[in-house]
């Protein structure tokens, strides 16, 4: 079997005496989308950092493609596309200038046009950067980092500040990185998106992993079934691991009652749930 | 790609970036040639004057080109986050800032041929009596203006503060130094001071070198103390180098 694309163990680091991560472990297989999801300030961007190879770390055993990323490693940057939380460009060259420039440091870049159009920016070749809209300009960010034809991509809150066409677009292109067979490493405090691209989630709160796996599978700890129905006017919300027992219970007093249960209904926990509860309970530890 | 034809890339990048600020570039050249039109001028023209002024606006030239407007560029690319970017990919640190250096050694060379040819053409001087020694004094105050320059970068925090920054350097040395008028009589202290800095050893080597012709061989102290000052500059730029 090929050895996992990014492996994580122990990863603990600190700034001044301030532990902001402390002590964490996953692994990300290739080809798989992985997602860091977590509150702001959560240790996201310092752990995705120190795999970018911008940070030391202060302990743990950290490698991306078999390579330990703090040895500034240049066959490592080769194979690795990053996508920074923001980023500035030079905004005299045009979109078509700044993706040929930044290609021309790979060994075996992708066809710049065909990445222009990836990011979805064809048509835009010839204007100036400095005169593109934000979220064009978060594009351009995004083909700089896949010019290279890198195997792993490492994708840093990379809709966030997004309209909502924006941020399709931008899921789009996750979605073909994950067709072309590339890794990806992506940090959002967005729960859909987590949700609707990442094969598997880890759920980082205050420098710790609370849950992990895939986002359907994510265990809930109290977050269970929620069964809720109006009695005199009042809404009653019920929560149980065994909905069918609850609900014949509920339905059978109810008929002997000769009432009706007013707008019933029955909900699974979202990964919003189990989110909102795992990080309830690590800011209560 | 090897790092010298990636240096190079990089060097025609920026070239091309720098001509897409027409104004700025224009103004770039042209300020030097101001100072010595009005200063000239102010001076009546007298040969005596400009044997001072075409040396000194010369070595001013060079360190706006390479000290100031590498302090002034990298602060602004640190800010701008393109430092951390590059940082991040395959490019190598010495092609990239190599590419950065040749840019502003190449705006240096063109402003101290403007000012000589104008110096000559206009206002009648000799041509350099000797060019080797012009141009090795202008190699090493490249070297030693633009890594201290980049060396000033690190300790500037941000874009906003960098013209005072750059100023509180560049304005005193100027004054100093023999620029505008001949500082044969500067007081004791200001004198060791301005011994002490590099700017007045890169105008002596110029007048020896466009006026003077006095020979490489008196001026080899000054050679050496801006060697010493592009050692120290070289240093300092690399050992604190910040990236974010």
């Amino acid at each position: 079997m090929l050895e996992p694309a990014i492996t994580v163990h122990g990863l603990r680091k600190s700034y001044d005496g301030v532990e902001a991560v402390k002590g964490i472990s996953f692994e990300v297989a290739r080809g798989e989308v992985f997602g860091l999801l977590g509150p702001n300030g959560a240790g996201k961007t310092t752990t995705v950092e120190i795999l970018e190879g911008y940070r030391q770390r202060t302990a743990g055993e950290i490698a991306v493609l078999g390579i330990d990323p703090e040895t500034r490693d240049l066959e490592l940057r080769r194979h690795v596309g990053i996508v920074l939380q923001s980023t500035g460009f030079y905004t005299r060259a045009t979109v078509r200038e700044s993706v040929e420039h930044m290609a021309v440091a790979y060994p075996n870049p992708r066809d710049p046009a065909e990445t222009i159009e990836l990011v979805g920016l064809r048509g835009k070749e010839d204007q100036r950067v400095g005169r593109l809209s934000g979220g064009q300009q978060r594009r351009l960010d995004l083909a700089l980092a896949l010019v290279g034809d890198p195997s792993v991509i490492f994708l840093d809150e990379p809709t966030t500040g997004f309209d909502p066409a924006a941020r399709r677009t931008a899921w789009g292109v996750v979605r073909a990185l994950k067709d072309l067979g590339k890794t990806v490493l992506l940090t959002t405090h967005y729960l859909d998106e987590a949700q609707s691209l990442a094969d598997r989630v880890a759920i980082i709160k205050d420098g710790l992993i609370v849950a992990q796996g895939p986002p359907s599978e994510l265990s809930p700890g109290r977050a269970r079934y929620r069964v809720a129905y109006d009695e005199n006017g009042r809404r009653v919300e019920l929560e149980t691991d065994e909905p069918t027992e609850l609900l014949h219970r509920l339905t059978g007093e109810a008929l002997a009652r000769g009432e009706r249960l007013q707008n019933l209904s029955v909900s699974r926990p979202t990964l919003e749930d189990v989110y909102l509860e795992l990080t309830a309970e690590a800011a209560e530890q | 790609m090897s790092t010298r034809v990636l240096l190079w890339r990089q060097f025609r990048f920026e070239r091309r970036l720098f001509w897409r600020n027409p104004s700025a570039a224009f103004f770039n050249f042209m300020l030097p040639l101001i100072f010595l039109f009005l200063i000239a001028s102010v001076f009546g023209h007298k040969t005596k004057d400009l044997n001072t002024l075409v040396p000194g606006i010369s070595g001013m030239a060079v360190m706006t080109t390479t000290f100031t407007a590498l302090a002034f560029n990298i602060t602004f690319l640190r800010e701008q986050g393109i430092l951390k970017r590059m940082r991040g990919t395959p490019m190598p640190p010495v092609a990239y800032f190599g590419g950065l250096l040749l840019n502003a050694v190449t705006n240096a060379v063109v402003q101290v041929s403007l000012v000589v040819v104008v110096g000559h053409v206009i206002y009648g001087l000799h041509w350099p009596r000797d060019w080797l020694e012009l141009a090795l004094f202008t190699l090493v105050g490249v070297v030693a203006f633009g890594s201290l320059g980049i060396a000033l970068s690190h300790a500037i925090p941000n874009f906003d503060a960098a013209p005072a920054y750059v100023n509180a350097v560049f304005l005193p040395m100027i004054f100093i130094s023999g620029t505008f008028y001949s500082t044969s009589s500067l007081p004791g202290a200001l004198d060791a001071a301005a011994r002490a800095l590099p700017l007045k050893h890169v105008i002596d080597g110029f007048r020896a070198a466009i006026v003077t012709g006095s020979g490489l061989g008196h001026h080899l102290g000054a050679l050496a103390a801006l060697a010493a000052w592009a050692v120290g500059g070289v240093a300092l730029a690399v050992r604190f180098f910040r990236w974010e």
